[in-house]
């Protein structure tokens, strides 16, 4: 299991575009609120933060320099 | 909570002064705790403290009037923040906010004023923290003027990288994009074509500097 994009559910409204943006279903409707669900197969395409309205996904990217 | 004497002693404020003058100005400090990402402080509205990061890390921004967020800086452990407007006795010039749980140390205007008149050598220090904030943002209006969203991507990149020694902060393609002024979108465009150069790998949660000449060349473009 790999990271997973972070949502906040203070700031999410529950308008679901995450979940209609995620190709890899990581993100659900459970009545009518957002949850992230742990997956493999999550490519960190970061597609949830861009469409997300409220500014309430984040895919925060670790950057590091490669030893050569 | 007590303030922490070797965290104050690491601020570059207080550099070069005696435990007993240390002690002192520790009772002008108070200790504000941040719970999640939350608001310090608003463009605008009226200062009245200055704050240095005991823990965490503080985003200071300004918004435009259509919302665009353009980062001023992140303020790290034993950094300051709000001392400008302080000083100069104006509002805010910049909001500020947590990117996760923050601990501050803050001082009031009164007190402040109160210390640099007791402890000459704190008011030489802020003039030395005050002129590296004053060369950040010169930098910074440069790059805005001057240089291609790919160049202010790169040297964003060799900004936060982290060689190992200590943890840096994380960013997202948003933060980043309001870092170097310009649209998410073109962020991520520009990832992609330093992708393409051979300067940088996206692996996963991870942005890869393979090569760190190419990418410091193209942030110097």
């Amino acid at each position: 299991m790999d990271l997973m994009p972070a949502l906040d559910r203070e700031k999410c409204n529950g308008c679901g575009l995450c979940v209609r943006v995620c190709h890899c279903n990581a993100f659900v409707m459970i009545g009518n609120l957002v949850a992230v669900v742990e997956t493999d197969f999550c490519g960190w395409c970061t597609h949830c933060e861009a469409i997300c309205p409220m500014g309430a996904i984040s895919c925060p990217f670790e950057i590091v320099i490669e030893e050569r | 909570m007590a303030i922490d004497e070797g965290l104050l002693k690491s601020i570059p404020y207080f550099s070069g002064l005696s435990t007993a003058e240390l002690d002192s100005i520790k009772a002008h400090i108070f200790e504000r705790s941040i719970e999640g990402s939350g608001l310090i402080l608003l463009e605008g509205e009226p200062a009245d403290a200055m704050y240095f990061v005991a823990s965490g890390v503080v985003k200071v921004f300004k918004t435009s009037s259509e919302g665009k967020e353009q980062i001023l800086s992140f303020v790290r452990p034993g950094e300051s923040f709000n001392d400008v407007s302080v000083f100069d006795g104006e509002p805010s010039i910049a909001s500020a906010q947590a990117v996760k749980p923050a601990v501050l140390y803050g001082i009031r205007n009164s007190d402040l004023d109160l210390i640099l008149r007791n402890h000459p050598q704190v008011s030489l220090n802020v003039i030395r923290v005050l002129s590296r904030q004053v060369r950040h943002l010169v930098s910074l209006v440069e790059d805005l003027s001057f240089k291609h969203v790919i160049s202010r991507v790169a040297k964003i990149l060799l900004e936060y990288a982290s060689d190992g020694t200590e943890p840096k902060s994380r960013l997202t393609q948003q933060e980043m994009a309001a870092l170097a002024g310009t649209a998410r979108e073109m962020v991520g465009r520009s990832l992609r074509s330093l992708e393409d150069e051979g300067a940088i790998r996206l692996d996963h949660h991870r942005i890869v500097i393979t090569n760190k000449e190419a990418l410091r060349e193209m942030a110097e473009r």
